[in-house]
Parts: structure tokens; C-alpha cells; sequence
């Protein structure tokens, strides 16, 4: 039992691991295109070399990301992974510094207490045995976070936690083994010998003063060696795979890589690059608020990692963002579940252990049967404008937002026209959320046609799903504007004369015109400027879905009711006056949600206009309505 | 009696009151009420049909479609499926909470799964 053979499970997995990791990776980068193998290349030997240095030891190491959303949460993830790395580091110079001979194979550093027994006694070597032990100790500590939060989530701040495969849990399992394991196999070691420090050398007194420390000491040697070898083979098919795939992501995307329309080597690396931790669990809406525990982003990304028929999961998502937003490893979810949403139909590849295991699975593009056909629509007359006005949709719906739009533009002095007074065309944008791209098109074109015969130099929306397209999509000379920004320029310019409103408003940001687009200021400075704006507690990037979105093409109306309820609730928590949004959507949703007023800004900034000097009674009493409420 | 006289006596098939049951075609019915049962609460009011972005475009008629549909007639529900934009204008005036795009987008999957012999 005292050989030296124990530490062959952990060659084997160690040599495996490095192999295959070298070997998927060269596949990985001979299937990216041209021009993303260039961006690779040139990012190898400039600067943004050095920003993925720094990105992969701010957060595959240390977890900055988790540690802002959860200190403790922060620690067990740094301890296991810094604490992990600092092991080997030192382990190594350990090694290296007192062991028999320079440059050590990997299994010297790593059971250097088996080969080096006695070591540490006096000097120098026995603070480096303090410094050991205390990695281990930190290590340790962070295990014992990890098993508590895998039963009580919410003592890490965790609404949820994800469910595992079995090949997930075998690695887990043999994961938590390795440092209880190699705990034990050095107190028995130090505990024969009389060696070790606080931990190994303590522990290993006690143990031995009533086991045979010696005879025992094999046995955890090799179950401290079989559980990295185990972990080291299941890696490729477990989430820990994330731990190799993460430094690559980091060096494609800081190299100005991005997921594009469709599967690629990039794709197939963010897949494997999801660590499965259940932030995104946690953010989901659909998961706290109406109930649906089984298709964020986590078992999206997990369902593509195991080729499994997701087209469920896909479809049943309301493309808020919020997971994107707090994704730590930074995938891009989003434009990942569009593709997919893109895809027709697959089998369910049902892939065996083997096939997990296969170096490339990019998945193939099957493009979906067009359904749609928009032939029926005739070339329109447009009449030329410098502005033109598109409502959307949506507005269409909401009547009052349009008046009121009318409203302002009449009264800054704006010539405009209104693209589709008598009802225009649809954006494109649900069409291409519903993954029909290729129809989405035909929408596009008969808009941009119309967009540039009127010759327009700024285009005006009410409608942040279709400020988001024309942004994106549509070839335009225009300057797309959201009517916040339209309006904020009129302010800024002088044009618009506006009352303050002696009203407390509070702001909610759409998906689409927020997180979807980066216009999070010129709503608040309109507000501001017009009324006193509070603060939501969710506001911003990590603004609250209203559950209409029209990302979600299965979710049914109950399931959307609870979401908005919920939203409502949390954005009308310090009781405001009003409910200002920037989407006729959200505003349609919001008002059967919740008994506040619930108004669009562009509805709040009409009822600031100063009355219209003919229409009042008493031309005395315009002035002061005028410095005080306006006409609302 | 025989179909002369029953004409005479103030009968008459009216052609869209008839279901042909020769030509009938319950797939496509089965298909979007599995996987959309809100269907089944459509209670023909017309406000989608209204509101319809498409519709002020062309004669794409979402009450009409849920007809054709419920009806099994498969020949003009073709043509008709291929209309709609899926912008979610009368998923908003339902006053049934029927989820009226995804009927609309499984409607054409169904009917693009029947031409290629598949449902």
C-alpha cells in the first residue's frame, strides 16, 4: 500500500484533460470564419492580450461580478478558484524550492506531503507551511459555503439553484472530494511523521493519537487522487468545463469577436463557457414571479450543450435581457436564443456520454420554412418631410400617446409627417422576436422605401420595439430618434416651453429602449425637467419586464398578468403619482396591473405645455396655470 | 319529397353557412389546440380583427381565420395564414386573453407541416 502507485488516476486525468483541451481548442479556432481567426490573431499580440489578462483574474479568479451581487456568494466562488490556483502555484514553487530535484512532473507538487513527509519542521519551510495550510483553510471554507447553498439557496442570496445532469453531479461530487481528501491524506501523513502546521499538523496529532496514522494515510491518498482524476475525465462533459472555455471566451470577445446570426465555433464556446451558477435563475421574472422553473438561460444553454430539442425553452422566453445583463461570464444570451429561434425543426439528439465527448458539434443551421408573405402590400406616395413621425403599432393602441405627441410638436413649431396616421406597416421587429428573419425582411424593405423617398433627416418613434429595428435593421440616411430623445432635443433647444408639474412620477425603462438600446438618460432628464422623479429600486439596466413583451410567443396572458402585477408592485413601492413609461406597450400592460396612473412621457410632458392663449376663460389666470400645474 | 320541391318550400344552403365534410380537415385544429388552448376561448367578437395591422392592408381577417380553422377548411386558411405580421395588436385587445400570434404562427406551421405530408 505504500507505493507511489496512487497517483496514476491523477496523471491520466491531468494528461487527458490537457490533450483534449488543446485538441478541442485548435478545432475550435479552425472552424471560426476568416475574419473572426484574423480579430483572434491580432488580439493575441496587442492590447487586448493584456485587458484579458486582467479580465481573467478579476473574474475567473477573484469573481468580482458575483462578489458585487452577493459577497458571500463572491467568497465561496473566489475560495474555491483563487484559492485553487494560489494551492498550485505554491504547491509548485513549493516543489520546486524543497524538493529533491528542479522542474518536478505535476504529481510532486501536488502530493508533495507523500513524497516529503518530514518536510517543514524549522525555518523557512515551516512559515511556507503556515501559508499552505491557510490556502487549504480558505479553500475549505469555501466548500463548506458551496454544500450549504446546494440545500438552502436563499442563505447565499439565491432564489433558486440549477438542477444537474448525472455526469454534472458524478463531477460535483468528486470536486467536493478533492480538498476534504487531501485534508485528511496530509493531517494522517503529518500526523505519522509529527510534521504539518496549524491544520495538517494539528488535525494529524489528534488523529493519530488513537488511529495507526500511517497504515490509514494511503487510503486518502488515493481517494484525494482518484477524485481529481474522476473530476479531470468528467470535465468535458460536466459544467465544469466552463473553468478551460472561460479564458478562451475571454480572449475571443476582447479580441471583437461577437455571436453574429448564426451557430458558429463562437456560439459552441459561450455555450460551454455557462457554468451553470443560476444567477440568471435568480434575475428571471418568469421564474419569481409567474411561476415557470424550467427555461432560463441556464437550461437553454444546457439544452444546446446536450443537443437536446429546446425549441420549448427557446420560444418561451420574454427576451427581457435581465440575464444577459447579469450574466458573470458574460454570454450573450439574447442573440444566442434568437438563432435558435431561427432554427426549424431538430431531433432531439439524445447524445450518449461518448458523443459528449466528440471535439465539434457545432449545430447545423436548418432555416425555417418561410410562412409569412407580405406581397399584398402597394408601393405608397410619400410626400417629403425633414421630420417624419412613425407611431408604431402599439401607439396605435394607445391614442392618447399620439394626441399628446401632436400636442408637442405643434407647440415647439415642428413641421412633421405622420408616416402612418391612417395606419402603417408593421416594424418587423416581432416577426424577426419570433425568429422569421427572412419575412421580417420584406416588412423592412416596404418601410425603408417609404422612409427614404420622404427624403427625412430624423426619424421620430413612440415605439421602442420599433426604435430598437430601424436602429439595427433598416439602411436609413435618418437619424432614428425614441420621441424621449426627440423630445429632450426640443428642450435643449428651446423650442418646447413646458410648466413644472407638482407631481411625484416614477420612471419605468422598456426592455426594448433600455437594455435594448442604452437610452436610460433622456427619459429621466425630460421627467426631470417636467416633475419630481423618483427612484425605483429596480431601474436602469436591471429594469423590471411589464410581461407584455412580444419576445414571448407562448406565454399566456395569466402567466403575463402575474408578471406585470409583480413589476407594478416593485416600481409603485414608494406610492409616486404616476407610472411614466416609454412604451405604448408597457403602458397598455401596466394599466391593467395597477391602480396608479400610469401615463407615457410624452403624455406628462403635453400636460406641462402651457395652455393655448385663446382657449381659457380668464387671460389672467393663463399665467399662473402656466408657472404652476399647466393644463393637466 | 325530393331537393326540387325542398328548394321550393324556402330552403336554401347558404355556401358559408356549409361545412363539406368531404373536404373537411380536423389537423390542423388538433395541432394549434395543443399547443395553444387558449384558442378554445375565442369567442368570435371581432376586436382582433379591427385592430388588425395587416388587415387595413389586405382582407386578412383574423375571425375569419379562427373560422376556417375551427371549420377544417384548409384551402383558403392557406392563403390567409401567410397574411398576418405577428405584430400583437389583438393579443392586446382580446378580451379573452386568447394568445392570438402564437395561434396565427402555429396555424402556418401546421399548414406548412400538412403540405410536406408531415402532420
Amino acid at each position: 500500500m505504500n507505493s507511489d502507485l496512487f497517483i496514476t488516476p491523477f496523471n491520466l486525468g491531468l494528461y487527458f484533460i490537457l490533450i483534449y483541451s488543446v485538441v478541442r481548442s485548435t478545432v475550435w479556432f479552425m472552424n471560426l470564419s476568416r475574419s473572426d481567426k484574423l480579430r483572434l490573431q491580432r488580439g493575441f499580440f496587442g492590447r487586448p492580450f493584456m485587458d484579458s489578462l486582467r479580465e481573467i483574474f478579476m473574474e475567473s479568479l477573484l469573481h468580482r461580478k458575483i462578489f458585487k451581487k452577493n459577497p458571500l456568494l463572491g467568497y465561496m466562488h473566489m475560495s474555491l478558484a483563487f484559492g485553487w490556483f494560489l494551492l498550485i502555484v505554491f504547491g509548485t514553487i513549493e516543489a520546486d524550492f524543497f524538493g529533491e530535484k528542479h522542474l518536478n512532473p505535476p504529481s510532486h507538487a501536488i502530493f508533495f506531503r507523500w513524497f516529503n513527509p518530514e518536510h517543514g519542521a524549522e525555518g523557512f519551510a515551516r512559515i511556507y507551511n503556515v501559508w499552505m495550510d491557510l490556502l487549504l483553510a480558505f479553500i475549505l471554507s469555501g466548500l463548506l459555503l458551496a454544500v450549504i447553498k446546494r440545500f438552502t439557496p436563499r442563505m447565499m442570496g439565491m432564489k433558486k439553484t440549477t438542477k444537474h445532469t448525472w455526469t454534472d453531479r458524478i463531477a460535483l461530487i468528486s470536486l467536493w472530494l478533492i480538498f476534504p481528501s487531501r485534508l485528511l491524506a496530509e493531517s494522517f501523513t503529518c500526523g505519522a511523521h509529527g510534521s504539518g502546521s496549524f491544520l495538517t499538523g494539528n488535525l494529524g496529532a489528534s488523529l493519530a493519537s488513537f488511529l495507526p496514522a500511517a497504515e490509514i494515510a494511503p487510503y486518502f491518498w488515493w481517494l484525494y487522487s482518484l477524485a481529481l482524476g474522476t473530476f479531470f475525465f468528467l470535465l468535458p462533459v460536466s459544467r465544469y468545463f466552463h473553468i478551460p472555455v472561460e479564458l478562451l471566451l475571454i480572449f475571443m470577445r476582447n479580441s471583437g469577436i461577437t455571436t453574429g446570426d448564426r451557430h458558429s465555433s463562437y456560439t459552441e464556446v459561450q455555450t460551454h463557457a455557462c457554468s451553470s451558477c443560476g444567477v440568471c435563475i435568480s434575475v428571471c421574472q418568469m421564474s419569481y414571479a409567474a411561476g415557470i422553473h424550467d427555461i432560463q438561460s441556464a437550461y437553454f444553454i444546457k439544452g444546446l450543450r446536450n443537443d437536446r430539442d429546446i425549441a420549448a425553452i427557446t420560444a418561451n422566453c420574454l427576451m427581457c435581457g435581465r440575464c444577459e445583463e447579469v450574466c458573470p461570464v458574460g454570454i450573450e444570451l439574447g442573440p444566442m436564443r434568437l438563432i435558435e429561434r431561427r432554427q426549424g425543426e431538430r431531433e432531439d439528439g439524445k447524445l450518449r456520454l461518448a458523443g459528449k465527448y466528440a471535439v465539434t458539434r457545432i449545430r447545423s443551421s436548418i432555416e425555417k420554412i418561410p410562412t409569412q408573405s407580405f406581397s399584398y402590400l402597394a408601393e405608397e406616395e410619400t410626400e417629403k418631410a425633414d421630420i417624419l413621425f412613425f407611431a408604431g403599432c402599439m401607439t396605435h393602441l394607445t391614442p392618447s400617446v399620439i394626441v399628446a405627441m401632436k400636442k408637442i410638436m405643434e407647440s415647439a413649431g415642428v413641421k412633421y409627417r405622420f408616416m402612418d396616421e391612417q395606419g402603417g406597416v408593421c416594424c418587423g421587429r416581432p416577426l424577426m422576436l419570433a425568429g422569421r428573419d427572412r419575412e421580417a425582411r420584406e416588412l423592412i424593405n416596404h418601410n425603408s422605401g417609404i422612409i427614404w423617398k420622404s427624403g427625412a433627416k430624423i426619424l421620430v418613434t413612440s415605439c421602442p420595439i420599433c426604435y430598437k429595428v430601424f436602429r439595427e435593421s433598416y439602411y436609413l440616411e435618418a437619424t432614428v430618434m425614441h420621441h424621449s430623445e426627440f423630445i429632450n432635443l426640443l428642450i435643449e433647444e428651446g423650442s418646447l416651453r413646458l410648466g413644472y408639474l407638482h407631481r411625484k412620477v416614477v420612471y419605468h425603462d422598456p426592455c426594448e429602449l433600455g437594455r435594448g438600446s442604452g437610452i436610460y438618460e433622456e427619459p429621466r432628464a425630460v421627467i426631470s425637467y417636467v416633475a419630481e422623479l423618483q427612484q425605483a429600486s429596480q431601474e436602469r439596466s436591471m429594469s423590471l419586464c411589464c410581461g407584455g413583451s412580444l419576445g414571448n410567443l407562448t406565454l399566456s396572458s395569466g402567466k403575463r398578468a402575474l408578471i406585470a402585477a409583480d413589476a407594478a408592485r416593485t416600481l409603485t413601492m414608494d406610492s409616486p403619482d404616476e407610472l411614466i413609461t416609454a412604451c405604448p406597450l408597457c403602458k397598455k400592460t401596466f394599466m391593467q396591473a395597477t391602480k396608479t396612473k400610469v401615463s407615457d412621457i410624452a403624455e406628462l410632458v403635453a400636460a406641462a405645455l402651457p395652455k393655448p392663449l385663446d382657449k381659457p376663460v380668464k387671460r389672467r389666470t393663463t399665467r399662473t396655470t402656466l408657472n404652476a400645474t399647466g393644463n393637466g | 319529397m325530393n331537393v326540387k320541391q325542398a328548394n321550393k318550400f324556402g330552403f336554401s344552403i347558404n355556401r358559408s353557412r356549409l361545412i363539406d365534410y368531404d373536404t373537411s380537415d380536423r389537423k390542423v385544429r388538433e395541432y394549434v389546440t395543443l399547443r395553444e388552448p387558449s384558442f378554445k376561448l375565442c369567442f368570435a367578437c371581432g376586436g382582433c380583427t379591427a385592430t388588425c395591422t395587416a388587415g387595413q392592408h389586405t382582407s386578412f381577417n383574423l375571425r375569419r381565420l379562427n373560422t376556417y380553422i375551427r371549420r377544417g377548411e384548409i384551402e383558403p386558411l392557406r392563403e390567409e395564414v401567410t397574411r398576418c405580421m405577428l405584430c400583437g395588436k389583438c393579443l392586446l385587445v382580446c378580451p379573452r386573453g386568447v394568445n392570438t400570434r402564437n395561434v396565427v404562427a402555429m396555424a402556418a406551421e401546421a399548414i406548412r407541416k400538412l403540405e410536406r405530408n408531415e402532420l
